[in-house]
């Protein structure tokens, strides 16, 4: 069943490519199927992972073989870490379409690249064959470089550019660390099960190690690898910024996890003081940084860095609260920078056609566009991470585990939530509440929201409020994870 | 133990009409308001229906709820309530109503004013209520956020800046103490990891919460100083007060004097006095001297004002001065020589009157100004007015009582708590008490300047027109008068429920 997410959605994105007409209604209601389609494979599949072994045991989905010669197969399987980001992508998915509603130009390509990137995203979350890894992640990239290139916005070429550069040299550095694990190990398998098993030299492992982490991280927005995330973020159209803070930076993070940590503990074990440290950086100088942005898109771009640090720092923790705080703080910016990204890009911007923070502070838009400003608020409150919403849980297990490990690093890391504080309200203040009395005639005329945005705000805003009420179901997906044979020694510490 | 999880339906009666409200549209702006008063009224018959089958007799936590909510972190949903966490229950739903009628006329999306205070009462009863950090936590921050925006859209000429200074200077505090929670949870042995209070204070007392970390001990208990000696505040963390206090609307400023500045006050006696009576103990003498600034300072600077909302606003950090004084008082003299229960249980029972009657006396207060302002055309200045009295003599006799009242005047409601807490106080710390009664001194002359200088001398033409309270404003204030009373000639009705949950208390530390 889980299987047919990656299906669905490619499936949706070749009928969208051969869609007759120019009428943008089919294609929007084709791509809104597919990915209501997909999310609804996402529950069922985490519906019978618990009627089957539970989260712990590693859901088998399809492994055959698929070009013998190089031991490399076609194999899915997905244990409570992969359904926690599957599930993400569906709810993500289903929310960008709703936010891309309007978009008119050349439709139905907008549609199947946005399904194409799905697709890709969904196989990444499920493969566990490095090979057929590598390749989901490739598939994401491309169209995401289309996206951006066609329907973006400001500075458009070059965030494109910069964003495919990036992500390339990170793909090359970990296309060289893979097929170096594969020569190294011997045995010609690029099984992830099969070369967790291997012990390989640690001398192999010093400088493999960084090279497939940092090769994935640089998604994730490690710092000083970041500064690809800012520039996509803005110049990308609304729905693809979405996806690109929501899910493709959690590619990133999911890999460095899944592949860089789980093959090489030895080098991870030597390395991991280097990261937290970059990863602390990251949480105090994206904070930093977005505090005086006068973009208002740039300081949500910002505040993902900072708090893609989070998951980085949470996963060089090597313990089991740690961890759980990694993964569960993907899902939650998955959801939160999603609902940020769509208040900015979909309900704001393309109403007021500008994100200067000083030109929209005296449209008082809490008056005019109220149930925007709602959402945000509410948004702004989960990023910050008050109790209630699903960031709080994340970044509160981030800090226990820190706190265990490194404890500077967590004083470091609770700076960045307070200056977090201090940016988020102040870009609320500046977005939507004017200095003074605005005199009602002078307030701009915008249309008001539209139903599609009302009903992507509030799937996202339920969820992050059912998770950060309610967080067990997300635990105990997570917890048995990594109980779990494979992810097992990461929670001991990953001693070599 | 009980069939209605009474004290959950109180936490999220409010939330609830306060969500409805808030849903309807914008052009029903009169039945939204309506609404919400009336869940707040029902709020408030829950409260004192809780008062009513409370058993007086017992020390302990009653009408227990405990349901597991993160099993892997130890974090429970975890309610109940003893005589300290009633009577908090009680100020606020007695508060909340009041704050609403003062705001009745209020202009700009009257309905979404009124959610807000009742999204701020949910706050308000969960964090008096909360047995368990994490969810204590959640309802502390809850009602933070109403209360900027209620300052922010609504607020006086310079509101932006004080809504961001309050909210950002509270934060620092909450998130000083959320770390260090968690770094005292990381510390803790994995077996006896927790977050529920009362555990936290037995592991507290066996010696189990920080055998051996003793900086860490302080770090930690640093961090959950700043938390609540912000909130209260405590002088030299009260800047953001005056700010807030003079900005915010009057219902609002009744809110946060009336009741949020309690739930520092309450987490000082809920989670400092019971899990870390050795480090308060340590830092004894310091605190006390803090506190003793926090009374005479800001006595005199209320003295030096010249608006009537900041004097009451300084007023306010004094009188919560109060509070501290006795608790760091009751520090003293614990432990292994554990003498003079006496006047400990005289200080703390002072505490939580003055808790409560400063609720009421302050709240009261600024509803008074409050009328003065909305009458002044905008003036609230100590010497724009004069000779009032002859011209709304209700008005003037009913704010004459309150600010009595305030000054501690035997028979009114002020009286007793002071009163014990300098009878607990004196024993156990004789040169801060005698500092402080200079306080004492100064609140009492710029309470009596107040009243000279408004409600006597010459009418100025201007004001001869100036209307008496109405029937309405008569109606919104006469409970309270009559509590100002009925608190000051029966405190008994008071100390017949903090007794009990003070000795419980002090058995923690």
């Amino acid at each position: 069943m889980l299987a047919w997410t990656i299906y669905i959605s490619f499936l949706g994105a070749a009928v969208l490519m051969f869609l007759p007409g120019r009428n943008p209604r089919p294609a929007r209601i084709i791509a809104l199927l597919a990915a209501l389609g997909g999310l609804a494979c996402a529950a069922a599949g985490v519906a019978s992972c618990q009627r089957q072994g539970g989260p712990g045991e590693l859901m088998r989905l399809v492994n055959v073989p698929w070009i013998r010669d190089l031991g490399i197969r076609y194999h899915l399987a997905a244990d409570g870490i992969s359904l926690v980001l599957v599930l993400l992508t569906g709810i993500a998915a289903v929310a960008g379409v709703l936010f891309s509603w309007n978009v008119e130009d050349r439709c139905r390509e907008f549609f199947a690249l946005y399904l194409a990137l799905i697709g890709g995203v969904y196989g990444v979350f499920l493969s566990f064959d490095l090979f057929l890894l590598f390749v989901f992640y490739e598939v994401a990239i491309i169209p995401k470089y289309f996206l951006i290139a066609i329907w973006g916005s400001t500075n458009r070429e070059y965030g494109a550019m910069k964003l495919a550069l990036y992500s390339f040299v990170g793909s090359a550095m970990v296309l060289v660390g893979l097929i170096a694990a594969y020569v190294v190990s011997g045995a010609r398998t690029f099984e992830l099960e099969e070369l967790a098993k291997v012990s390989f030299p640690a001398t192999f492992q010093y400088w493999a190690f960084p090279l497939v982490f940092v090769g994935f991280a640089i998604l994730a927005g490690l710092w000083p690898f970041h500064t690809w995330a800012p520039t996509g973020h803005v110049a990308a159209p609304t729905a693809a910024s979405m996806l690109l803070a929501g899910v493709v930076m959690k590619l990133g993070a999911y890999g460095a996890l899944r592949v860089a940590m789980t093959l090489f503990p030895a080098g991870l074990h030597y390395w991991q003081n280097t990261i937290a440290a970059l990863a602390a950086v990251g949480i105090v100088y994206g904070a930093l940084v977005a505090l005086v942005q006068q973009d208002f898109k740039f300081v949500i771009g910002y505040s993902s860095v900072s708090h893609m640090g989070f998951v980085l720092l949470g996963m060089m923790t090597l313990s089991q609260i740690g961890l759980t705080g990694a993964v569960l703080q993907m899902f939650s910016h998955g959801i939160i920078a999603g609902l940020l990204f769509a208040v900015v890009g979909r309900m704001v911007y393309d109403r007021t056609h500008t994100r200067d923070l000083a030109q929209l502070q005296p449209m008082n838009l809490h008056q005019v566009l109220p149930f925007a400003a709602v959402t945000f608020v509410i948004a702004a409150a989960a990023s910050m991470g008050l109790p209630g919403f699903s960031g709080f849980w994340a970044e509160l297990q981030v800090l226990v585990g820190a706190w265990q490990t490194f404890p500077w690093f967590a004083v470091l890391a609770a700076a960045g939530i307070l200056a977090g504080v201090a940016y988020t309200l102040r870009v609320v203040l500046k977005a939507f509440f004017a200095e003074g009395k605005v005199d009602p005639r002078d307030l701009p005329r915008l249309q008001p929201i539209s139903l599609p945005e009302r009903a992507g705000a509030l799937l996202l805003l339920a969820t992050t409020l059912i998770v950060g009420l309610w967080p067990g179901p997300l635990l105990g997906l997570i917890i048995p994870a990594l109980n779990s044979p494979l992810m097992q020694p990461l929670c001991k510490g990953a001693a070599p | 133990m009980n069939s209605i999880p009474i004290l959950s339906i109180l936490t999220f009666l409010p939330l609830a009409g306060g969500t409805l409200a808030a849903l309807l549209g914008p052009e029903r702006q009169k039945l939204g308001r309506n609404l919400a008063f009336a869940a707040s009224l029902l709020t408030l018959a829950a409260a004192i229906g809780l008062w009513a089958v409370f058993d007086n007799s017992r020390g302990g936590l009653q009408f227990v709820e405990s349901a597991a909510w993160v099993p892997s972190l130890g974090i429970d949903y975890h309610l109940g309530v003893d005589g300290l966490g009633l009577l908090m229950v009680l100020l606020s739903a007695l508060i909340v109503p009041f704050a609403l009628l003062a705001s009745w006329r209020i202009q700009e999306n009257p309905k979404l004013y009124f959610s807000l205070v009742l999204f701020l009462e949910s706050g308000l009863m969960g964090t008096f209520t909360a047995q368990n950090f994490i969810h204590w936590f959640l309802f502390w921050e809850l009602s933070l956020i109403p209360a900027f925006f209620l300052i922010k859209i609504w607020g006086g000429p310079r509101r932006t800046s004080a809504a961001y200074q309050f909210f950002v200077y509270t934060m620092l505090g909450s998130v000083a103490m959320l770390a260090a929670f968690l770094a005292m949870y990381a510390a803790t042995d994995a077996a006896t990891r927790t977050f529920d209070f009362s555990q936290l204070s037995q592991l507290a007392q066996g010696g189990g919460l920080f055998a051996g970390h003793t900086s860490l001990a302080t770090a930690v208990f640093a961090g959950v100083f700043l938390g609540l000696a912000v909130k209260v505040p405590l002088v030299p963390f009260h800047t953001w007060l005056p700010a807030a206090y003079t900005e915010a609307p009057t219902g609002t400023a009744m809110l946060l004097t009336g009741a949020m500045s309690k739930m520092g006050v309450y987490g000082f006696l809920r989670i400092l006095l019971p899990v870390f009576p050795a480090q308060m103990r340590a830092l004894e003498t310091p605190l006390l001297w803090l506190a003793v600034a926090t009374i005479v300072f800001p006595a005199a600077a209320a003295f030096a004002q010249k608006d009537l909302k900041r004097m009451v606003a300084y007023s306010s950090i004094n009188h919560l001065g109060y509070c501290l004084l006795g608790i760091f008082a009751a520090v003293k003299l614990t432990g292994p020589d554990a003498g003079q229960a006496n006047e400990k249980a005289a200080a703390l029972n002072g505490v939580i009157l003055q808790m409560f009657n400063h609720g009421l006396t302050a709240s009261a207060l600024f509803y008074f100004v409050g009328l003065i302002e909305l009458r002044g055309g905008g003036l609230r200045g100590l010497d724009d007015f004069g000779g009032l009295r002859r011209a709304a003599p209700v008005f003037c006799g009913l704010m004459g009582i309150t600010l009595f009242a305030s000054l501690g005047l035997p028979g009114l409601n002020g009286f007793p708590g002071e009163f014990l807490i300098f009878k607990g106080v004196v024993p156990l710390a004789w040169p801060a008490a005698a500092v402080s009664t200079l306080g004492l001194l100064l609140t009492a002359v710029f309470l009596l300047t107040i009243l000279q200088r408004v409600f006597s001398g010459p009418l100025p033409g201007r004001w001869s027109g100036w209307p008496d309270l109405t029937t309405g404003e008569r109606w919104a204030v006469l409970p309270v008068i009559a509590l100002i009373f009925a608190l000051g000639l029966f405190p008994q009705l008071l100390t017949g429920l903090s007794n009990p949950a003070v000795l419980q208390i002090m058995k923690l530390f």
